[in-house]
């Protein structure tokens, strides 16, 4: 096991390396260089020149890359152009607002995907299974800008149930350990920043969770549908044993395989940020950072998140094939 | 009639009496099906009787309407299936699941496909004992062990924590029959339990079958298309065709001289290692699928070479009746085989005209 986690680990080498060149590239081939990028269209020749001197764009490429890559090495990515402030604290500052939503939106789906698959496939052919069916086609076809739009609208605007935009209300005065709002709040015993900020994540949370939602649904169906026709089903039921043991060790168990995979592919999808559901309530996760520094050109800041986002990406996928093998005795490795 | 007939042959009280056993499938927008057609059969204590047919004649059906865990959707099931006495068709839920795994239990076909894929040999045994047993963690643990043990599995207490892909093709159906055995049953189903083994693990098997069937006074139902198996295990043989028991008879009396044309042909198709190098086998001509229904005539008359007219039933008027045929012997057949008076056994390639 432990062989095959290093091992992994080691894949990632060339998978960072073959980012970190397509970064470099990226910016060098930016119209003008990274000096206009940085400092305008209509910046003068000299002080483009002086700003490749300061900023050693002169040297050879190859100096600079190597340059680029032992800083990254660092986790110095430079400083964001915009907040002025160094892009790992940027990043740390807004990473754990993504992996609060993040959590939300899984809880959400998952809490909500697995027992409504389960009975659609246990009720197969009832209305309560053609309206998950149903249901889950919708969840995937509804845009999801659209849906967290609508959400806001109605519920956040129209209704005012629940805020609608932030990670935390602003005269909220909380203190903050980890950046971790909901966390922050039971750490230091601020109930009400806690809540606060958990009600903050309601609204995006489900906006973001139902497409993982629709998909574990419809994952969990089929699964279900195979294995109650699996023989060691009916092994189980000629045994005697209760409907709830059959249903728990013998049915979900085997059932969930395939949708614990689901679950780790969306987690890593929706932790390398979700940019337009955090832009439409202004979340300021890596989502929305990430659709600013777009619009602002904040190159530095681009480049380090996503070679960040890249290795959270390949860890989380690390982790889905490791709670594989615990899972599945079959393909435990030894 | 037939039951208590056969019941009276035992000369106990049977542990298990199916009577008039119909099972029908049902799906919308297709002819139903009667899988089981009026099914009668009885077993003592400590006897076997083997179900004897090929793919679809409704053996396993009935093993599976028995044990009362076929679908209930769609799934017709009418007759009487009783457990020392007790009646189990329309019984509830509640009352088949204390019964199941308890006082009746099965083995099934495929050894691999029938354990669960991710969960320990030793859970899946001691599921059984919490369930009917109730007992503690360390004594379900103790006997699960000595289960293991009891059906040949070398090293019991490691391969209680293992897998069943960790185990051969034999070790999973022991660990199979040790799941069935936990609580001692009264009746065993055993649904063509060696059909998926080697040939010298087949052997292994049965031997594991005779001698747990013969130590506890335990009902043994075989459900075979292996007439090897039948040679070897079963005290009685019900052969059946098409839905229905075509043929009853004493083990020794079916293969000397077996009297529906279906059990000759079945006979006469075992390949034997005496006949010459390059002998054709001898099939039973057409497939079970050419099959008529038992309304319109012998099922079995399209492929039979005695058929005559009056085997279908708008020359005959009637349809062909399970009728007594010498002692422990029941036949359906209007034109059976017939023997000499003097017959030294037929064998497989004299079954006569």
């Amino acid at each position: 096991m432990l062989r095959f986690i290093v091992r992994r680990l080691l894949q990632l080498i060339p998978i960072l390396l073959g980012l970190s060149i397509l970064l470099f590239a990226w910016l060098r081939a930016l119209p003008g260089g990274p000096a206009v990028a940085a400092l305008g269209e209509r910046a003068t020749p000299a002080k483009i020149a002086e700003y490749n001197r300061v900023f050693g764009l002169d040297e050879p490429l190859w100096t600079q890359y190597l340059r680029f890559l032992g800083r990254a090495l660092r986790l110095d990515f430079g400083t964001s152009q915009t907040t002025g402030r160094a892009v790992t604290d940027e990043f740390f500052t807004r990473f754990p607002g993504t992996v609060e939503l993040t959590v939300f939106a899984m809880v959400f789906a998952i809490g909500i995907g697995i027992p409504l698959g389960y009975l659609a496939a246990r009720k197969h052919g009832s209305w309560i299974d053609s309206t998950s069916v149903i249901g889950s086609l919708l969840g995937v076809t509804i845009p999801v800008f659209f849906l967290a739009y609508l959400f806001r609208l109605l519920f956040a605007v129209q209704l005012g149930w629940l805020p609608g935009s932030g990670r935390q209300d602003v005269r909220m005065e909380a203190t903050h350990v980890t950046n971790f709002y909901v966390l922050d709040g039971l750490l230091t015993r601020e109930w009400d920043a806690a809540w606060d900020a958990l009600q903050h994540l309601i609204l995006p949370g489900i906006a973001l969770g139902t497409i993982p939602l629709a998909i574990i649904v419809r994952i969990t169906r089929a699964s279900v549908l195979d294995v109650v026709n699996e023989d060691y089903v009916r092994t189980a039921q000629a045994k005697g044993l209760a409907n709830d043991t059959v249903r728990r060790r013998h049915i979900l168990r085997n059932a969930l395989l395939p949708v614990s995979t689901t679950i780790g592919l969306q987690t890593g999808l929706l932790l390398s940020g979700a940019v337009l559901t955090e832009t439409v309530f202004a979340f300021g996760g890596v989502g929305s950072t990430l659709r600013e520094a777009i619009s602002t050109r904040d190159y530095a800041l681009l480049q380090g998140f996503i070679l960040i986002l890249a290795v959270v990406y390949v860890l989380v996928n690390l982790l889905v094939d490791v709670s594989y093998g615990l899972l599945d005795p079959r393909v435990r490795v030894k | 009639m037939t039951s208590a007939m056969t019941s009276a042959m035992a000369g106990a009280v049977p542990v298990l009496e199916v009577e008039e056993l119909a099972v029908t499938f049902t799906r919308r927008g297709e002819a139903s099906t009667r899988a089981v057609d009026g099914v009668s059969f009885a077993v003592a204590p400590g006897e076997t009787i083997g179900l004897v047919g090929e793919s679809g004649c409704g053996k396993s059906v009935t093993s599976l309407a028995v044990m009362g865990l076929l679908p209930r959707r769609g799934v017709e099931v009418s007759g009487s299936v009783r457990l020392d006495g007790e009646e189990l068709l329309g019984a509830s839920d509640r009352t088949l699941r204390k019964l199941r795994g308890a006082d009746m239990a099965m083995v099934f076909q495929d050894p691999l496909s029938s354990l669960n894929p991710t969960v320990t040999i030793g859970t899946q045994v001691t599921e059984v004992l919490y369930e009917h047993r109730h007992m503690a963690k360390k004594d379900a643990v103790a006997e699960a062990t000595d289960l293991l043990d009891r059906v040949g599995i070398p090293d019991p207490a490691r391969r209680l924590g293992e897998y069943p892909h960790q185990l051969s093709g034999g070790m999973r159906q022991r660990a199979l029959i040790a799941m069935a055995l936990a609580c001692s049953p009264r009746l065993l189903i055993a649904d063509e339990p060696t059909t998926a083994l080697d040939v010298t693990i087949q052997a292994q098997i049965l031997e594991l079958l005779r001698e747990l069937v013969l130590g506890s006074g335990t009902a043994l139902v075989m459900i075979t298309h292996d007439l090897g198996v039948v040679a070897g295990l079963c005290d009685r043989v019900h052969v059946m065709y098409a839905g229905k028991i075509i043929e009853t008879a004493d083990r020794h009396d079916l293969f000397a001289r077996p009297r529906q044309p279906y059990t000759g042909g079945l006979l006469a198709s075992v390949p034997r290692l005496d006949a010459g190098r390059g002998t054709p086998l001898t099939p039973i001509r057409g497939s079970a699928r050419d099959a008529i229904p038992w309304a319109e005539g012998c099922a079995f008359a399209p492929r039979c070479d005695n058929a005559e007219d009056d085997c279908l039933t708008e020359v005959s008027g009637s349809t062909v009746p399970l009728e007594y045929d010498g002692p422990g012997r029941e036949l359906r057949c209007r034109h059976p085989l017939q023997y000499p008076p003097a017959a030294a056994g037929a064998t497989a390639s004299g079954v006569p005209r």
